[in-house]
Parts: C-alpha cells; sequence; structure tokens
C-alpha cells in the first residue's frame, strides 16, 4: 500500500498500480482513446496525460502506464494537462474531422481544430483493434505497418486474411467507427480491411450461423466436437424449446 | 514447419542459417533481401510458417524498415544521402537534379528498369558530402552535374550489352 | 601467433611479449588507412602497391605495411602514416608507394608533394603532431587507430590490448570495477549523459537474472560518423569495454547493435569477434576463470529511432522498433523484460582506459562535470572537415577556428549544430562556449553524440529547421499523437514559410507544437523533436520574419524565394551556365545573351556558379 497526494488530497493505492485507475477509483476525469480495461496500456494517444511531482522535478506522464510511487504528487487537471490536451485533440480533429468520439472530446477541451491542413481518416492510430486482435483474440489478423505518417492498420499485402476469424473484436473496440462489420451475402465482411470470411450455414435450414472460421475457433479453443453450432439458433429453438442446454447435453443430442 | 506453403528458393537455407530463431527475423530479411532484390510476399509467408510467428508480424517489420523493398528494383541502386552535412552542401540538389534528369520520384524505378533512386538518412561519410552510392559503390563530393554524368555512364554501358545481356563486343573492341 | 587460446592473464602477457620481439627487427610501420569505408574499394590496391614496394626493395621484415581504420582527416584519405617518425602523407595513390617506401627506409628527406601544406604560407608540414588539425587533438581513443589492423587481433594484444580485462578479472571484484568506473566520473556518450557507474550499478542492484549488456551502433544522428570509425578501426577495443562491463553488472551475455548502414563496421566487427573467441576472450572460462561471456552482433533494419534503447531492444527482439514508456527502466526490465545495460560504443570504449590508466588520472582529464575526451564529427563548411577527439571542455571557437581552421571559402560563420536531430543551431555569440554535457544544453542544444555541423551565410536557417523536421518525421515510428501529428503540422507550418505563405500566427503555432512535444511525447525523438526549430527560432528569428514579412530568403536558398536570372547585357553568351544545368532550363546561342526558363529551373545555383562573368543574379 502507498499513499499519494492527487489533486491536493491524500489517498491510497497499490504499489505500481497505474495512475489512471487510481485517479478513476476517486471519480475523476481523464479522457482515454487507446485504453481498454481488456488489454495491456498503450501510451499512444497521449490524453490521460497528467501531471506529476517526485524529487522535486515536475513532468506529464500517462496516467495508463505510469506506476504508483509513495510520495507521489499527482495532478489531473492542472493548466499544463489541460494545454497539453487541447492541443493533443486539435491535431487529432485535423487528422480525423467528423469523429464523433473526437469532436466531443475536442468540444470539452475548446480545441477547434482549425489551425492545421484537415486530413480525411477515419483512424486515429490508437491501436485498439490490432491490441485486441493479438491479445485477446490471439490471431493476430492485423498490425501496424509502416512508419511515422504512414503508419496505418492493415491485413498483410493489404489483402484479405486468411487469419481473421471474422469475430468483430476489433470493431467492437474501435472507438471513431472507423472498423464496420458487413453481413454480405453469405459472408461476413470486415471494412477497411478487405477481409471476407464465408458464412457457415444452418446443417437444418441453410441460413447463416456464424463466421466458419469463428465457429472452427471456437470448437478448438473449447475442444467441442464437429456437431456443435452446426445449427442456427431459430432452427434448434424450434427443436428443442427456449431450454438452454448444457455443452454436454448439446454434444449428446449433436446441436 | 509449415511445409504447405510453397517454398522461394534459398529461404530455407537463410532461415537455418539464423537458427529459425523469431529474433533473427530483420537479418532473414536482409538476406532475402539481398538475394532477391527484394522481398517477395512468398518468402513472407514461408518465414511466417517457418519461425511460428503471425504474417501481420513479419509484414510488420519488413514495412517498418527503410531498408526493405517489397517492390523489385531497378538493376542499379543508386542512394543519393540526406543527412545533414550532406544537406548543408547542397544534397538536396543533387536529387532534385538525379530524379529530373530520370523522371521519377524519390524511391521510383526508371521506365527501363535500369535505375532507383533512394534516399538514405546519413551513410556516415559526412566529410566527403554530398554523397553518392550506385550499387554500393560511393561516390564523394557530388554535385547535380556530376550525378548525372555517373548515370549516364551506367546508361552508356548498359546499352552497350544486347538483350540478353551479352556483351555486344564493344568493350572488347576498346581494350 | 597462430590461433592458441590464451588460458590466463600470464599467456596474455606472454603473448604479447612475443608479438613485440617477433616485430623488434621492424624499423618501420606505414600504416595506410584502408579499413575504412570512406576510402572506398580502392584499398585493396593501395595496399597491394606497397607490398610490391617493400618485397621488391628487399625489405620485408623491416617495413611493416599496415592496414588501419581511419585516420580522422577526412579529406585527406586515404593517408599513409611512417611510424614511429609520425611523418603523415595525404590522398596516397598506388603510384606513391614506391617514393613513400623509399623515403621511410631511408628515414631521411620525406616525400614533399605529398605532405600537408599551410593554407596561407603554403610550407610543409611532415609531422603529424604539428599539423594544425592534430596539434590540438587529444586523440586518446583514436590514437590506437593508427597502431592497429582490425582485421588483426595481435595487433591489439600488442599494444596492451586486453590487459584491462585480465587486470579486472584476476584482481577486481566486480563492485571494484562499478567504484572505478563511478568515480572516474564516465558519463553516456551517446547523448543522454548518463552518469555510466551509476548505471551500471542500478542494473546489478536487480537481482533478476539474467542480465543483458548491449552496445549501441545505431549511430543514427545524421552527420555523425565517430562509432563508426571507432568500429571499422578498433572493433577489439569495443569488445574489451563490453567484457569489463558485462563483469562488473554479472551478465554473460552481450549484443552490438550496428546500424544497416555500417556494412564495414559489421564484417570487421564480426572477424574481431571470432578472432576473440579463437583467443578463448569471449567464450566460456575466460582467462582461467569461472567468467563467461558470448556476443552476438545484430544489424539494423534502417531506422533512426531505434538507437533509442527500449526501441533498439524491440528490434533486436525481432520486432519493429517502437519505443516504449520508460517509467520503469530498462536497467531494471529492458530486453526480454530483464535487467540490461544499454551503452553507446564510445561510452564502452572508454572503459580499458579507465581500468587500465585508473580513476583518478581518468578523472583529471577534461573538466570537472564532463570527465574525459569526446570524438566529434567537425563536418560541414568548415575547412578542415573530420574526426576530432578533444578535451571536453574545449570550446566551439577553439574546436571549430583552432582545428576545423575556419570557414572554407572566406564566408562567414553563421551558425554550429550540434545534437543532432535532438539538439540546436548555435550562433556567433555561443562560440565561446565549453562542449561538454551541460552548458550547450543550457543555451537550448546539446551536445549530443559528437555530430558538429558547421554553417555559413549561404545556409537558410529556416530552411535548416524544415530539415530536421522532415528528417524527424520520416523516422518517427508514428506511435504517439503529439510526435506523429506535431511533427506533420510543424512541416506544414514551415513548408508554408519556406514558399512565402507563413503568417506571424505560424510561429506561435510552433511554439505550441513545441511545447506539446516537450511535455507528452513518448519517447526522447519526439521530446527533443522541437530543439532544431525552438533554438533556429531564438537565434535566427530575423530569419523566420524576413521569410514571412518580406516574402524573401536572406541566404537565397529557398526555392520559391529565390529566382536566378541572367543579366543580358553582362553575359557574354559563353554557355558555361547552360551546360551546367540540369533540367536544361537556359537556352541561348553561342556568343548570344542566354536567358534562364523560369518553369524548369530547379534553383540549384549550378549556373550561378559556373559564370564567371557575374551575368547570372540570384534575387
Amino acid at each position: 500500500m502507498v499513499h499519494l497526494t492527487l489533486d491536493g488530497k491524500t489517498v491510497g493505492a497499490e504499489a505500481g498500480e497505474p495512475l489512471l485507475e487510481v485517479a478513476r477509483r476517486q471519480g475523476k476525469e481523464i479522457p482515454t482513446l487507446c485504453h481498454h480495461p481488456a488489454l495491456e496500456p498503450y501510451g499512444a494517444c497521449r490524453l490521460c496525460i497528467v501531471e506529476v511531482e517526485r524529487r522535486s522535478s515536475r513532468k506529464i506522464v500517462t496516467s495508463c502506464n505510469f506506476p504508483a510511487e509513495d510520495g507521489l504528487t499527482v495532478w489531473t487537471d492542472s493548466p499544463r494537462v489541460m494545454n497539453n490536451r487541447r492541443l493533443i485533440l486539435e491535431l487529432l480533429l485535423a487528422r480525423c474531422p467528423g469523429v464523433e468520439a473526437i469532436e466531443r472530446l475536442a468540444k470539452v477541451y475548446g480545441s477547434d481544430g482549425s489551425r492545421f491542413r484537415k486530413s480525411a481518416e477515419k483512424c486515429i492510430l490508437c491501436g485498439l483493434c490490432v491490441r485486441v486482435c493479438e491479445e485477446v483474440i490471439g490471431v493476430s489478423a492485423i498490425s501496424f505497418a509502416g512508419r511515422g505518417v504512414d503508419r496505418r492498420v492493415v491485413t498483410p499485402f493489404e489483402q484479405s486474411s486468411s487469419e481473421c476469424i471474422g469475430c468483430g473484436a476489433c470493431a467492437a473496440v474501435c472507438p471513431t467507427g472507423a472498423i464496420s462489420i458487413e453481413e454480405v451475402a453469405l459472408a461476413r465482411r470486415v471494412n477497411p480491411f478487405a477481409t471476407e470470411v464465408e458464412m457457415a450455414r444452418c446443417a437444418r435450414c441453410g441460413a447463416p450461423v456464424g463466421p466458419s472460421r469463428q465457429i472452427a475457433f471456437i470448437r478448438k479453443k473449447l475442444n467441442l466436437p464437429e456437431e456443435i453450432l452446426g445449427v442456427c439458433a431459430a432452427c434448434r429453438r424450434k427443436e428443442y424449446g427456449k431450454k438452454l442446454l448444457s455443452v454436454s447435453e448439446a454434444v449428446r443430442r449433436k446441436t | 514447419m509449415n511445409g504447405a506453403k510453397s517454398a522461394v528458393a534459398g529461404v530455407r537455407e537463410i532461415l537455418a542459417r539464423h537458427g529459425y530463431e523469431p529474433r533473427h527475423l530483420v537479418a532473414i530479411l536482409q538476406d532475402v533481401q539481398a538475394a532477391r532484390g527484394y522481398l517477395p510476399q512468398m518468402a513472407l509467408e514461408q518465414i511466417a510458417g517457418a519461425l511460428g510467428v503471425p504474417l501481420s508480424s513479419v509484414y510488420r517489420v519488413a514495412t517498418f524498415y527503410r531498408s526493405f523493398s517489397l517492390k523489385p528494383k531497378g538493376r542499379h541502386r543508386v542512394t543519393v544521402c540526406l543527412g545533414t552535412a550532406c544537406h548543408v552542401r547542397g544534397g538536396s540538389q543533387v536529387l532534385d537534379a538525379l530524379l529530373a534528369h530520370l523522371g521519377i520520384e524519390a524511391g521510383g524505378t526508371t521506365a527501363d528498369g535500369l535505375f532507383t533512386v533512394e534516399t538514405v538518412n546519413c551513410l556516415g561519410a559526412c566529410a566527403l558530402g554530398p554523397l553518392v552510392v550506385i550499387d554500393g559503390e560511393y561516390h564523394t563530393n557530388m554535385s547535380g552535374e556530376r550525378a548525372i554524368s555517373l548515370v549516364q555512364k551506367f546508361s552508356q554501358r548498359a546499352q552497350g550489352r544486347s538483350r540478353y545481356g551479352e556483351d555486344t563486343g564493344e568493350r572488347r573492341r576498346r581494350s | 601467433m597462430g590461433k592458441t587460446r590464451v588460458r590466463d592473464a600470464g599467456d596474455l602477457d606472454a603473448l604479447r611479449r612475443a608479438l613485440l620481439r617477433q616485430r623488434a627487427a621492424v624499423r618501420r610501420t606505414i600504416a595506410i588507412s584502408t579499413r575504412s569505408g570512406c576510402c572506398g574499394s580502392g584499398g585493396a590496391a593501395l595496399f597491394r602497391a606497397f607490398q610490391r614496394e617493400v618485397k621488391k626493395r628487399g625489405l620485408a621484415g623491416k617495413i611493416a605495411v599496415r592496414q588501419t581504420g581511419c585516420h580522422g582527416f577526412c579529406e585527406k584519405e586515404p593517408t599513409a602514416l611512417v611510424l614511429p617518425d609520425g611523418v603523415l602523407y595525404l590522398k596516397v595513390s598506388p603510384a606513391d608507394a614506391g617514393d613513400i617506401v623509399a623515403a621511410a627506409a631511408s628515414g631521411k628527406t620525406p616525400v614533399e608533394r605529398l605532405l600537408y601544406r599551410d593554407p596561407e604560407t603554403g610550407a610543409a608540414v611532415a609531422h603529424e603532431k604539428e599539423i594544425p588539425f592534430y596539434a590540438q587533438q587529444q586523440r586518446t581513443l583514436l590514437d590506437a587507430n593508427r597502431l592497429v589492423d582490425p582485421m588483426d587481433i595481435d595487433d591489439y594484444i600488442a599494444i596492451g590490448g586486453y590487459a584491462g580485462l585480465a587486470k579486472v578479472l584476476t584482481g577486481m571484484s566486480p563492485q571494484d570495477v562499478i567504484e572505478s568506473v563511478t568515480r572516474a566520473g564516465l558519463r553516456g556518450r551517446g547523448g543522454g549523459g548518463f552518469p555510466t557507474g551509476r548505471k551500471w550499478q542500478l542494473c546489478r542492484n536487480c537481482q533478476s537474472l539474467p542480465r543483458y549488456v548491449i552496445c549501441n551502433a545505431d549511430e543514427g544522428d545524421p552527420g555523425a560518423y565517430m562509432d563508426r570509425s571507432l568500429l571499422e578501426g578498433n572493433p577489439h577495443l569495443i569488445l574489451e569495454g563490453m567484457l569489463i562491463g558485462a563483469y562488473a553488472v554479472g551478465s554473460s551475455q552481450g549484443f552490438v547493435y550496428v546500424r544497416n548502414e555500417y556494412p564495414l563496421a559489421l564484417k570487421h566487427l564480426t572477424v574481431a569477434l571470432k578472432q576473440a573467441q579463437e583467443r578463448g576472450l569471449v567464450g566460456e572460462g575466460i582467462l582461467g576463470t569461472d567468467f563467461a561471456f558470448t556476443v552476438d552482433v545484430m544489424r539494423g533494419g534502417g531506422a533512426f529511432v531505434c538507437g533509442e534503447s527500449t526501441a533498439l531492444m524491440a528490434s533486436l527482439e525481432g520486432r519493429a522498433g517502437e519505443p516504449r514508456a520508460k517509467y520503469v527502466h530498462t536497467v531494471e526490465k529492458g530486453l526480454y523484460g530483464q535487467p540490461t545495460v544499454l551503452n553507446n560504443v564510445e561510452t564502452w570504449a572508454n572503459v580499458p582506459l579507465i581500468i587500465n590508466k585508473g580513476w583518478q588520472w581518468y578523472a583529471q582529464t577534461g573538466s570537472k562535470a564532463s570527465p574525459g575526451t569526446k570524438i566529434f564529427s567537425l563536418v560541414g563548411k568548415v575547412n578542415t572537415t573530420g574526426l576530432v577527439e578533444v578535451p571536453l571542455g574545449m570550446t566551439l571557437r577553439q574546436i571549430i577556428f583552432g582545428i576545423g581552421g575556419g570557414i572554407r571559402g572566406h564566408k562567414r560563420f553563421k551558425a554550429v549544430q550540434t545534437g543532432g536531430p535532438s539538439g540546436g543551431c548555435l550562433p556567433e555569440q555561443c562560440l565561446d562556449l565549453p562542449v561538454d554535457f551541460d552548458t550547450l544544453t543550457e543555451s537550448g542544444s546539446m551536445m549530443g553524440s559528437g555530430g558538429m555541423i558547421v554553417m555559413d551565410e549561404d545556409t537558410c536557417m529556416v530552411d535548416v529547421a524544415r530539415y530536421f523536421v522532415r528528417f524527424l518525421q520520416e523516422e518517427s515510428c508514428g506511435k504517439c499523437v503529439p510526435c506523429r501529428e506535431g511533427l506533420r503540422a510543424m512541416e506544414e507550418v514551415l513548408t508554408r514559410i519556406t514558399a512565402g505563405n507563413g503568417t506571424e500566427e505560424d510561429l506561435r503555432s510552433l511554439e505550441d507544437l513545441s511545447a506539446l512535444m516537450k511535455d507528452a511525447s513518448l519517447c526522447a525523438l519526439g521530446t527533443m523533436a522541437p530543439n532544431p526549430v525552438l533554438t533556429t527560432m531564438r537565434y535566427f528569428g530575423d530569419e523566420y520574419l524576413a521569410h514571412i514579412r518580406e516574402k524573401r530568403c536572406p541566404a537565397g536558398v529557398c526555392r520559391d524565394l529565390v529566382q536566378y536570372e541572367i543579366d543580358a547585357a553582362a553575359c557574354t553568351g559563353c554557355t558555361a551556365c547552360s551546360r551546367v544545368c540540369p533540367s536544361h532550363a537556359i537556352q541561348g546561342e553561342k556568343k548570344k545573351p542566354h536567358v534562364i526558363l523560369q518553369d524548369r529551373c530547379l534553383k540549384c545555383g549550378a549556373c550561378f556558379r559556373a559564370c564567371r562573368f557575374g551575368a547570372v543574379k540570384r534575387g
């Protein structure tokens, strides 16, 4: 247990705990864009910055990955912090004009993004999609490519990925709506990654059940036999009513 | 080792030389590029399979570092140094002159496939700039004019060869 | 001496004495600087020419010819240095070999035509130590470059190489070594200036094993090539330093990360390592103790950001060179999450010196807070460019004018850029500042890794700022918003200014962006990126204002603000200009006034330089 001063008040924290957790626990509002509780902190958007003082020197650090230590003094909304956040949002606004999440935050911090030339990007390169695909799903279908202003999130060779399981986790974590899932005919398309994953069809009625690669992935992970998840929810309900089956029961009934 | 990926000549030897260790990925890619002139897609797929790393990670590394190219290069690689010392001595004018003469952009290849002109951010021969390297040979104290005449020499030499790269005898006659 | 293993310290000493005995018959050694990237492909032919001349005169065994790394006198390379006399011949070619060998054999009159000449008086200077370029240097580290062939470990052993390692392994504890290096006051030579001894202590304090040591040879600052010279010319010096450091911190695995653009350094290092392994100086049971240490030489892929320690480590792990937060330092969690000591090439090179001569000797060199010597690459608009080693604390003026001979072409000094893209441009009023770790930083720049680029009146400082911003933009990994988007915005603004479309609000924007990047960037590439912009704005603000208010580039560099025209009255039609124009933008018949087609003109200035009648006007 360590003690630090947060916006003038002494609070307790676990040694090494990220300041972001400590601050949020105390009800502080700290904006983030590249942070997600299910993923390792990344430190790319720099919005979560706070000002810390330690051994009589003050500096700006990202709270998502700065470890709490005894005797630290932290300000979550000092003028220096607010100025920096405002400028970060101004730059993001220039990069991604029209993105709702950015505009909302920019308004809070008073940036109007008129000083710099506008691009037409949707992606803020927060990396949430790449990281969820790698850390949580474990498939790594997409990655960063290039460097600097050429940095982008793509599939290898910008072709349809044969690793993607069409689960849609990337779209779920994307804060700007740059990624979308589209059901097209008998496939699920992941935009803008040029990837289409074929849908598995119900053994009874032929309706789409889910992406075949995703179903195979789930079967493999949970060690389920081939017959599981071969039937769509509607048909299963028709046969077995609204009862929820246990896995072993489902296996027995081959559904 | 994924045997299903078709093998690109020489890649397996390179992988073996580096012990199939993922940490040697940069060196592996450099050796493949030295052998093939660029990084073919099939080679990267083979490497990913052999090392047991996701293809996206290999692609990430291949696109991050400047020395790698996913596209084939021209017969002669011309590199213009744009380090500070070379810049102060007129390095970017050398580049502009060369690109204007060859009709391409930086990083591009001429239509006849003879020249690729790239830039590098400092080769460490700073006292002798501006510097132009052609096929590994350093040329110092360059100017736009000198760079163009150098490149013209290569063109002329290339014209002295038949379509199949055989010496047309011009060299023999001269010596 | 064959490839016999050196079994212990006594063996090493015996070997050294045997080598000296073996070489005692040699009266003179001619050291030719052919083992250097700059010397290009002519090195082999030069060496063969010398060998032939020695053989022809029956002098084998009496006159030795040694291929060495660069002697630092860059524009005069390849050089031939006759030892022990110290006679230095410049720009030597195979045809000169005969005369040089003859002069060396007789020991009398040197070969006049190849000697250094005083630029004012024209007098010839035969001895290296009397040449102004060398006279004011203190080549503690670089001297050995003349004495060893990097491809022969015996040369290094003969001059006392690996004796520091022997001293450490036989008589000092790891803590003793850390004490020595700490008390010597050695600070990191890669730019950070962190006290080396303290870094080693912090690493050793971390209990987790294994620990790693890394040599950062990713010298990415454009204009800096000190590390290249050390690695190409004396790779064993670095290996010995790493061995001593590894022993001190308790590591048995080291890495040298060499940037991709240094193929010769890679080659020499690999050969040196192999020879050291054959001798048992690297590997298991070194010098009969239980100290073991192996070194992997790894290559970069072409990324300036990999000079940053966490990016370098990512690259060593086979990943893209993306930095990470250093709130937990790399001495605690570095390569593969293990305690790691990363030091620059020149830092490692200082270590054997400290052990051999003692920390007291070392602490007295240089200045109090910055002991020791530093190697600088003095380049740009100076008369004598090259690698310069001086005690820390020498002033910029002494280096640029005393050693570099002042500005070439009788132009006026304008600025000196130090510290690479992380440093800044200092004006004339800063010339008397001492060059050390702390003073230049107070003026807005930094000493950095040693690049020193001299600029004159023909350099546009706004263009310089833009150059650095573009460089950094290309090299940024792109992970964090302040650096990636900040540099993009800075480039946009500076391009506007150099095109004559800047406003005074743009200057405020540059200041705002600088403040953000300094505060909030993820790594030092970003936090230091504003320095070139801030220093040029601070010291050369009038140039920015000229571009903005008058749409004028005082130095005549910015393409959109400069125009070349031919004064028809002064033009003689000699066609000198049209012949050198790279874009065929000059039209005119012989003996008739010529004209420049503005839409084809690249503003390269070749015509301006070619015209002997002053008919080409720049405005």
